[in-house]
């Protein structure tokens, strides 16, 4: 059905307002009911769709499709937990619920009226089973702004979008008909990029609307390429209208007709959430031609990325929607000028656009006064590693790292010590524990040797080797090097090798120095970020786990015993001599007479550790 | 995966997607070959030359683009396509050991190919289910907090699984 005009959409809205009523109550009203099944992508991968279907099954079967509905939904965030349903309005929260469970939540929870004991979430801080999520720990300090609709909503229905106030932010831009005055509402709610970079939103709209051209282009960055990474995958599976609203917005704000979305070709889902929510978009008179009878043109076109990290990169990025390889040019001028086919050009990333239309509704001053100083609004996080707590969240900036990582995210699991916090993917660095109370903003994460990043924070403990983790990166970043400029392309691949080298025991205090000085080369003479920024984790790591480096190049040991060249297997005095392990190694390299300690010969021992596997009383162990 | 058809039949459903959308030149180029893949399964020479004459764009661009972007594949892939994720939060929970195993019992390298044409070996960066790391997906079945001692177990699916259907 088409939308005419902007009063009809408002008229919509009022009449679909009862849609999410169910969700919205506060108390328990009456017997109907609506189960929520997380449809993210955590939550999908443990058969949450299975899930979905079994509980539709059994709603039919027992008879209650007039009382109750189940429904998919964006993502809840609490991926360690899934897969995750939350039932209105008593607002039981299950977790790791089963296709299996669906019979009895429908007999003993939906008919019966008493939610099942044993599917509820078991609160640490208080050692107590808790039905709704606003007692867990792990909800209390989140902030919902960008995920707002993730778990309410249903991402491929419309009608319960506009329901959430969706597109008015939109019509109310439309009908204010001022792009000048859209552009300086973003700069005086301080919103900035959520990409990593931080740039402040509104100036950049500000810079594409005042730059000459009949053509220009809004783009949505969806390359979200983080090894780590997965809040815009989360958001475009849970809520994509409002980054087709946002785009709509940014179109009429610089003046331009058509939207790009950038996505990578590995998100299925979201892909087809997107499509979906433009066709639905379409028909409603929502994108297309004369635009709520505005006269205001915008139509959005998805475009596949192809496995390229680079591509994330801005320039990169139009490159790659040119149908060309993806390599940065020098931003001699700026995209806002010159950007896409040459034309100015706007790029905002995921997370971005979806915190705008509600900036819109509520006003600058209300989203302005969300955060510090510096950094206004929400972050999300991918909270991923060695948490408790693996998830997705939402925190207001300014929220310490220790709040995150051990009131939200629970801590470590199995008594193990933090070690490090890294933020900020292949480009950022690592985070130790003495800066656990920073507080999260741009600028504090960059004083402290990381950076904001797109929102990845892997949580690594005492096990973990801090160098073979700044291999992993640089690993990464090498493969992933476009080529096109030599610091990036050489220096990435001599930083491996001597990474490499140190963590086979072959490391000279030498390398350490030629680490730092060649670090240093690649950040100032690389052409785009990924160059510029790809020696990041190599040189936290040296800063903050100076120690663990030595130990590699000096001791020859590991001591998180992860690198295995440098792994010593011994047998200690527990030894029963049952020769078993001299049996099973496959270099022979154990000697011992039998019911006496046995002895590994280390220059011949190619630390395979079967002998570790084949003991029967733990006697031999590495160090 | 290859489509079943016989090649004739997929060159036939390419142009139709080509010009149906009326793509023409090299903005179309990348949606073109990820069609092209979806159809063939993966990129070979002569098909690059094919999409060059269609989209009216010389046989270099092509290439190099194909050459870049890491998801278009040159060569045939496995029956099974196995994806092993090594994204940072399945990293530091033994994806790299994961990732071992399946090489020493599948026998080949990462980005390889078994010689029977069985199995596809491949990493992914982050699937975006980092609750069940390490995660690896087989064709479209994921297998959540798997560690190195399970890939034996969930290769032998696949192998019983393929000699079933040859049966049948």
């Amino acid at each position: 059905m088409k939308i005419n005009s902007i009063t009809e959409l408002r008229k919509l809205h009022t009449e679909k307002l009862p849609l999410l009523a169910l969700r919205q109550a506060e108390a328990h009203v009456g017997k109907e009911r609506v189960i929520m099944v997380c449809g993210g992508t955590g939550c999908h991968s443990a058969s949450s769709k299975e899930l979905l279907e079994e509980l539709q099954k059994e709603i039919k079967a027992q008879g209650v499709s007039e009382l109750v509905e189940a429904k998919a939904t964006g993502c809840f965030g609490f991926c360690a937990e899934g897969p995750i349903i939350r039932i209105f309005p008593d607002d039981v929260f299950y977790i790791k619920v089963q296709p299996s469970d669906a019979n009895r939540i429908i007999k003993d929870h939906i008919i019966g009226g008493s939610p099942i004991d044993d599917l509820l979430f078991l609160e640490p801080t208080i050692n107590e089973k808790v039905k709704t999520m606003h007692e867990m720990s792990f909800y209390k300090k989140q902030m919902r702004i960008a995920l707002r609709n993730c778990g309410i909503i249903d991402p491929e229905n419309i009608d319960e979008y506009i329901a959430a106030k969706g597109y008015l932010a939109l019509a109310q831009v439309l009908e204010q008909n001022k792009p000048e005055a859209v552009s300086q509402l973003l700069i005086d709610s301080g919103l900035r990029g959520r990409g990593g970079a931080g740039f402040p939103t509104g100036l950049k709209w500000e810079a594409t609307r005042k730059a000459k051209g009949d053509v220009k282009y809004v783009i949505c960055n969806a390359d979200e390429g983080d090894p780590g990474a997965f809040m815009d995958r989360s958001l475009l599976e849970g809520d994509p209208h409002s980054v087709l609203e946002a785009l709509a917005i940014a179109g009429f704000c610089i003046g331009s007709d058509t939207g790009f979305i950038y996505i990578r070709a590995e998100y299925p889902l979201a892909i087809h959430r997107l499509e979906v929510a433009i066709a639905q978009a379409k028909e409603a008179g929502l994108l297309g031609e004369n635009i709520l009878g505005t006269g205001f043109n915008f139509d959005i076109k998805i475009k596949y990325g192809a496995g390229a990290f680079v591509c994330g990169e801005e320039t990169a990025l139009m490159r790659s929607i040119e149908g060309s390889r993806g390599e940065p040019f020098n931003k001699k001028v700026f995209p806002s000028e010159s950007g896409l086919w040459q034309k100015p050009t706007c790029t905002n990333n995921v997370e971005t656009l979806a915190n705008i239309p509600v900036i819109f509704l509520n006003g600058a001053d209300w989203y302005n006064k969300i955060g510090t100083e510096r950094s206004k609004g929400t972050k999300v996080f991918a909270l991923g590693g060695k948490i408790k707590n693996v998830g997705l969240v939402e925190v207001p900036m300014g929220t310490t790292l220790r709040e995150i990582i051990f009131e939200i995210g629970g801590g470590i699991p199995n008594d193990r010590q933090f070690k490090a916090a890294q933020t900020g993917g292949p480009s950022g660095g690592v985070i130790a524990a003495e800066f656990l109370d920073t507080p999260i903003e741009y600028e504090s994460l960059i004083e402290i040797g990381s950076m904001m990043g797109s929102g990845g924070m892997i949580v690594l403990d005492e096990d973990n080797c801090m160098v073979n983790i700044a291999k992993f990166y640089l690993e990464f970043t090498c493969e992933e090097s476009c080529g096109k400029c030599t610091p990036c392309r050489i220096g990435t691949t001599r930083l491996l090798e001597i990474l490499d080298k140190i963590t086979k025991g072959k490391g000279t205090l030498k390398d350490l120095e030629t680490l730092n000085d060649l670090s240093n080369v690649i950040k100032d003479a690389s052409l785009c970020g990924l160059g510029k920024t790809a020696p990041n984790p190599v040189l936290s790591t040296l800063k903050y786990f100076n120690d663990e480096y030595m130990a590699h190049v000096v001791d020859k040991k590991c001591p998180a015993g992860v690198c295995k060249d440098l792994l010593q297997v011994t047998i200690t005095d527990k030894c029963i001599g049952c020769t078993k392990c001299a049996r099973i190694c496959p270099v022979q390299c154990i000697d011992g007479k039998v019911k006496e300690q046995h002895i590994i010969d280390q220059d011949k021992c190619i630390k395979c550790q079967a002998c570790i596997a084949a003991c029967p009383v733990q006697a031999i162990t590495t160090i | 995966m290859a489509c079943q058809c016989n090649n004739e039949e997929c060159f036939i459903e390419l142009d139709k997607f080509i010009e149906e959308r009326n793509l023409t030149g090299e903005s179309s180029l990348i949606q073109v070959l990820h069609q092209a893949q979806h159809l063939f399964g993966y990129l070979p020479r002569n098909l690059q030359v094919y999409v060059a004459k269609k989209l009216n764009i010389p046989i270099a661009k092509v290439y190099g683009v194909v050459t870049f972007y890491t998801f278009f594949s040159e060569t045939p892939r496995g029956e099974n396509v196995i994806q092993v994720c090594l994204g940072t939060g399945c990293f530091v929970k033994g994806a790299d050991k994961v990732m071992l195993s399946f090489e020493s019992e599948l026998e080949i390298k990462q980005g390889e190919t078994t010689a029977d044409n069985q199995f596809t070996l491949s990493a992914v960066r982050c699937v975006g289910a980092c609750g069940l790391a390490p995660v690896v997906i087989i064709n479209e079945k994921v297998y959540g907090h798997v560690q190195s001692e399970d890939v034996k177990g969930i290769l032998e699916n696949y192998i019983v699984g393929e000699i079933t259907t040859q049966t049948a």
